[in-house]
Formats: C-alpha cells, sequence, structure tokens
C-alpha cells in the first residue's frame, strides 16, 4: 500500500468513527431524553409518550408531560448543546485544554450579575436570568476591549479575562458572606446550575438564540483545523485569523450568555464536553458537533441521576461534575497508546 | 545574562525591603492604630502586662505570619505548576488541591463539628494531598506518563468531582454552609501562633522542593523531547514539582483558605520582569505574592472599619487591575 493509499484509508475510518460516535452519542439523548419524560413520581408507559407529545391524550398525564418534564428536557439539551459548543469553541481557539467560559471570565460575569439580582434585590425567575444574560455580554465585551490591543493575542486575551473573572468572583464571594444565609444559599443552588421549574419561558429564548448561534459556529467552526496549528500557520493557510477568532468568540461567548441566563452555569459542562468529544472521536478531527452533543448528554443524565437517583432535588450542577469528571478521568486513565494524549 | 543578573538581584534586594516594610505595615496597622516604636517594642522588648504588645504577640504578628506564609507558598506554587505544565492558565489549586482542601473542610465542620480555624488546618492539608495524589496518580498512568495535558485535564476533572460533592453537601446542610462561606472567600483573622506553627514545616519543605526545581523547571519549559535530550529524568522532574506544588498550595490553603488567584496572577507579573528563567521567577514570585497578600490584607482592615473585608477578596480587587494593566501594556511573554 502506497503512503497515500495509507493516509486515505487512516482519513476514512476516522470518518467512519466519528460518524458512529455521532450516531451513538444521538441515540443515547434520545434514550435518556425519553426517560426523563416518563420516570417521576407520576410515571408515564413509555409507549404513550408519542401519543402524549403530538397532541393526542390529555388529563393529568398530557399535562405532566407536556407542561413540565418536556420543557425541562428541552433546556437541559439545549443548555448541554450551548455549553458543549461554546467549550469547545474556548478550547480549540485559544488552543488550550484548560480554556472554558468558566475560566476565563464569561461565566463569573453572569454570576456576579445574577447574584447581585438574587442577594441585593431578592430577584427571582425571569428578572435573574435576564441579569444573568447582560452580564455575560457585558464581561465579554469588556474582556475583549481590555485585550484589545493592535489586534487581540489569544494569549493576552486570556489573561485579562482570567483577571477580570478574578474580580467578579471576588464580587461574588462578598455578596455569599455578605448575604443572609438563606438569600446566599438560593444564590448557591443557582450558581451550582439547575433546571428546576424551567419551562417554555426558559427553552424559548434560548432556542431562538441556538437557531442563530449554532449555524454559524457550524459555518465558521470550519476554520478551527487551521486555526489550531497556530496563528502563522493558519495565516499562510489563507484564514483571515483576526477576524474569524474574534467572530468566534463572541459566538462562544453569546452562547454561554444565553445558556447560562436559562440554567445557571451548570457545572463543567462546557469543559468537559470537548475533552470527551475528542477522545471518543480519536484524534483532532472531532468537529464541533460531538462537542455538542456531549454537553447535552452530560447535562440531561445529570439531570436524570439528580432528580431520581439522589433523592432529595439537587440542582443538576451538582452531578454533572460527578458524572462527566469520573469519566473523563477513566478516558484519560485508560488512553494509553501514545498520540492519544 | 551576566548583565541582566545585576539589576535582577537588586530588584531582589528591594523586594525583600518592600516585604519586610508591609510586614511591619501589617502588625501597626488597624482597630488599635501603633506606632512603629510600639510594634518594635513588642516584638524585640516584650511586656506581658501591656495590651498594645499583647494585640501585636497574639493578634497581629500570627495574622502576619499567616499572610507572609501563605503569600509565600502560594507564589512559588503558582509559578512552578505553571512551568511544569506549560500552561498560563494552570493555577496552584489545578492539581485538585483546594477542592479536596474545601471538601475536607466541609466534612469537618458537618460531620466532626469543628468551628476553630486551627481545627480546619488539618482537615484542609489531608483533603489538599488526597487530591494532589488522585490527580498525580490518574495522569501518570498510560505509556506517556503525566504530561501537561493530562495532568491539566485530570486536575480539573478531579476538581469539578469534588466541588460537586461540596456543594451538594453546602446545599443540603445550611449550618455548615454557614462557616464555609466564610472560609472559602479566604481570610487570614483568627489564625492563632498554633495554627501557624503547624503550617511552617510543610511550608520550608515546600520552598525548598520549589527552588530544587528551579533547573528542572527551565529543561520542563523546552519541551518534554528537549529536556530528555539535556539530560533530564522527566518522570521525576514532573514528581518534584507537582510535590513541591501540593505542599505549597495545601499548605496556603490549610492557612488561609482558598484563594488561587494569587497563586496564578503574580508569576506572570514576576515573569514581566524576569523573563522565563525559573531561578529568577521563583524568588520573585515568592517575594510578589506576600507582599501583595499584605498589602490586600492590611487595605481590608482600613477601608470598611470597623469591620473587615476578606483578604481574599481584596486581593482580586487590587491585585487584577494591576494585573489586566500589566497584560495590556507589555508585550506578553509566553510561559
Amino acid at each position: 500500500m502506497s503512503a497515500v493509499e495509507a493516509v486515505a484509508a487512516a482519513r476514512r475510518r476516522g470518518a467512519v468513527r466519528a460518524r458512529s460516535v455521532t450516531f451513538v452519542l444521538l441515540l443515547a439523548i434520545v434514550v435518556v431524553f425519553a426517560l426523563s419524560l416518563a420516570v417521576g413520581d407520576f410515571p408515564v408507559p413509555l409507549g404513550d409518550l408519542p401519543g402524549l407529545l403530538f397532541g393526542q391524550g390529555a388529563g393529568r398525564a398530557a399535562y405532566v408531560v407536556t407542561e413540565l418534564r418536556l420543557p425541562r428536557a428541552v433546556t437541559g439539551v439545549l443548555v448541554g448543546i450551548a455549553f458543549g459548543t461554546s467549550g469547545a469553541l474556548f478550547q480549540r481557539l485559544l488552543r488550550n485544554p484548560l480554556a472554558s467560559p468558566d475560566v476565563i471570565g464569561v461565566t463569573q460575569g453572569a454570576s456576579a450579575a445574577a447574584v447581585v439580582a438574587i442577594v441585593l434585590f431578592g430577584a427571582g425567575g425571569a428578572v435573574v436570568s435576564a441579569a444573568a444574560l447582560a452580564g455575560a455580554l457585558l464581561t465579554g465585551a469588556t474582556i475583549y476591549l481590555l485585550a484589545r490591543r493592535g489586534g487581540v493575542h489569544g494569549y493576552r486575551l486570556v489573561l485579562v479575562g482570567v483577571g477580570v473573572g478574578a474580580v467578579l468572583t471576588s464580587v461574588v464571594s462578598y455578596l455569599m458572606t455578605w448575604a443572609d444565609v438563606t438569600l446566599a444559599q438560593q444564590a448557591l443552588v443557582w450558581l451550582t446550575g439547575n433546571l428546576n421549574g424551567r419551562g417554555w419561558d426558559h427553552a424559548g429564548p434560548l432556542a431562538a438564540a441556538l437557531v442563530v448561534l449554532l449555524p454559524a459556529a457550524l459555518l465558521l467552526g470550519r476554520a478551527l483545523t487551521g486555526l489550531q496549528l497556530g496563528d502563522d500557520t493558519a495565516a499562510g493557510l489563507g484564514v483571515d485569523v483576526e477576524r474569524r477568532r474574534v467572530v468566534l468568540l463572541l459566538v462562544a461567548v453569546a452562547l454561554t450568555a444565553f445558556a447560562t441566563a436559562a440554567a445557571g452555569p451548570v457545572a463543567f459542562v462546557a469543559f468537559v464536553a470537548n475533552p470527551i468529544a475528542t477522545r471518543l472521536v480519536g484524534g483532532a478531527r472531532a468537529g464541533l458537533v460531538p462537542a455538542a452533543l456531549t454537553g447535552a448528554l452530560v447535562v440531561l443524565l445529570g439531570d436524570f441521576a439528580a432528580q431520581h437517583l439522589l433523592g432529595a432535588q439537587l440542582p443538576v450542577g451538582v452531578v454533572t461534575g460527578a458524572v462527566g469528571a469520573p469519566y473523563l478521568l477513566w478516558l484519560l486513565a485508560s488512553a494509553n497508546r501514545a498520540g492519544r494524549m | 545574562m551576566r548583565t541582566r543578573s545585576l539589576p535582577l538581584t537588586a530588584g531582589l534586594v528591594i523586594l525583600t525591603a518592600a516585604v519586610a516594610a508591609a510586614v511591619l505595615l501589617s502588625i501597626a496597622v488597624g482597630t488599635r492604630g501603633l506606632s512603629p516604636v510600639t510594634v518594635l517594642d513588642a516584638l524585640f522588648h516584650f511586656d506581658p502586662g501591656n495590651p498594645d504588645h499583647l494585640v501585636v504577640r497574639e493578634l497581629r504578628l500570627p495574622r502576619t505570619l499567616a499572610g507572609v506564609l501563605a503569600g509565600v507558598a502560594l507564589g512559588l506554587s503558582g509559578a512552578v505548576i505553571q512551568g511544569a505544565t506549560r500552561n498560563p492558565l494552570a493555577d496552584p489549586g489545578l492539581l485538585g488541591v483546594n477542592a479536596g482542601a474545601a471538601l475536607f473542610v466541609v466534612l469537618g465542620i458537618g460531620t466532626f463539628g469543628i468551628t476553630s480555624v486551627g481545627g480546619y488546618v488539618w482537615f484542609g492539608f489531608a483533603g489538599a494531598a488526597a487530591a494532589g495524589a488522585v490527580v498525580y496518580g490518574v495522569s501518570s498512568l498510560g505509556r506517556a506518563g503525566a504530561t501537561p495535558v493530562k495532568l491539566a485535564l485530570a486536575g480539573a476533572a478531579v476538581t469539578a468531582a469534588l466541588a460537586s460533592v461540596t456543594s451538594a453537601l453546602l446545599l443540603t446542610d445550611q449550618t455548615t454552609f454557614d462557616q464555609y462561606r466564610f472560609w472559602q472567600v479566604g481570610s487570614l483573622t483568627g489564625r492563632d501562633a498554633a495554627t501557624i506553627t503547624q503550617a511552617v514545616p510543610f511550608v520550608v519543605a515546600g520552598v525548598v522542593l520549589a527552588l530544587v526545581s528551579a533547573r528542572l523547571l527551565n529543561a520542563l519549559s523546552l519541551g518534554e523531547d528537549v529536556a530528555r535530550s539535556l539530560g533530564q529524568n522527566v518522570p521525576v522532574a514532573r514528581l518534584v514539582c507537582a510535590l513541591a506544588v501540593v505542599v505549597l498550595c495545601g499548605a496556603a490553603t490549610a492557612i488561609a483558605g482558598p484563594i488561587a488567584f494569587v497563586g496564578l496572577t503574580v508569576p506572570h507579573a514576576a515573569r514581566l520582569i524576569t523573563g522565563p528563567d525559573h531561578r529568577w521567577l521563583l524568588p520573585y514570585s515568592a517575594l510578589l505574592a506576600p507582599l501583595l497578600l499584605l498589602v490586600s490584607d492590611v487595605v481590608g482592615r482600613v477601608v470598611a472599619r470597623p469591620a473587615e473585608v476578606q483578604v481574599g477578596i481584596v486581593t482580586a480587587l487590587i491585585g487584577a487591575p494591576v494585573f489586566v494593566f500589566l497584560v495590556r501594556r507589555r508585550k506578553v511573554v509566553a510561559v
């Protein structure tokens, strides 16, 4: 076999594997999604779900499924997709496995605004969501402006983000010690990431945002392979490095902002989705789609476990770390072939 | 190289003097203002009957020492972890140290009913050591050993897993949360002499390990292959660095709570002065960090009299703008 044929065969194998991983992830999401609609204090037989979802059937089962469980599960999937995509974008754009919206300040912006709303103004629901959205976008803009100096250098952007994030974290910590302990604990629930009581008014805006942002991420994300080789190489390959990076970062920030507004900064999803997806697909060929699906699966599984396996109604963020992290550790420990990191 | 070493040595002398001044300031300033003469008297001619002397000996001195120890430990461990993982985003808590300490402190408060800061210390330290061991163990599995990427990912993963458990405990136990939130913010108050004495041997051991690792880090920063071709035993070098980080950061977290920000940013500021040579970078980080911590602590005592703002908050509020300014102003120096 010639070298060219060997490379082509390896590429085909990679592509097949990427497709099968994507398919398995989708299947798993559908299964967990169906389970989270069916299982609960008011069990609904799996066979009844299609009828209930598509309009036939009335009464209690229809109400529980379409008004309570469906919006929650949909919000979970959307939030997972948004965090997964945005984490993957950050990590690949900045070429740093530690980069994620949680590290470089955007999440902290949302958190600070939301905690101010909860602790100082006793707000809840939509007000907190709006505050979080505004906080994340404002912080993203601030970081960008501060890091801008004859072009945005990725490394400088990250460090400025870390600095801004530190200030905002200390604001959150201060408010948490200053506030009444009950309010502070409420804020802690929000800060952990929570899907309890999420309805269509949470899923709607996020879905609308995703309709715009996801295609943008996927289309522009094609340049990622070039950008990952380093700025100079990418420029040599004809990628308009500066503009691509800025637009993609904006998309990533917006994804984080809308997802955080809907469910709070669900711990760890943005960070873990990309490394898990990359290791499942094997190698650098993983696109954004596997990362997005991994994010959705982690959130759904986390919420399912939080609701039904742990007894108390814990927020989903408590479990996403406990679900995603050991899996990532296992992947790291079992990947002993050279070249898989 | 020789031309650089003279100004850098002078800088070290100036920084040492600045830290000494900050120490005196930290002893003198507070709700009860003391003159420098009283401070020196209390230190060198202690009179147990004099209330001012008691304040110095019983309150201010332990607190200041806590600041110095935590600062040195955080600055050094930050510089070492960034060098060893070759990642500018690495903070000393990366090896799971802070998350482990936090979980054990929560267990200590919730399960064993510990209420004193002195009681937290051992829990904090045990948690830090356990988490550090798990992270290093997991990432050294497999053929390539503990590569920077694996260390970083394993550390972040363990941190997330532990943080999940911690927040589950906090959400279900309001009393524990009420105590924990004051530990979590990072503070130097209420540290008595006994607590500090317990931490000293760990910090000393960590400092020795860190200073030993300076040359190793210089080699590691060239990349694994180059380091090996220079005759470096890469796994041993990484192990020394990881040990130094766990011991130092564990001690700092036990003393002052999780103030990872100091360890993350001070090495960047130091690197702007010294460049990438770890033989200079480490001592500069070790002096800049306690300077920042002590000054922040003094400011925290003054701004909101008679209340105090915790050092963790002031450190970020003072340190971060300076940091952003430095990052903006200078051409960035890669790790």
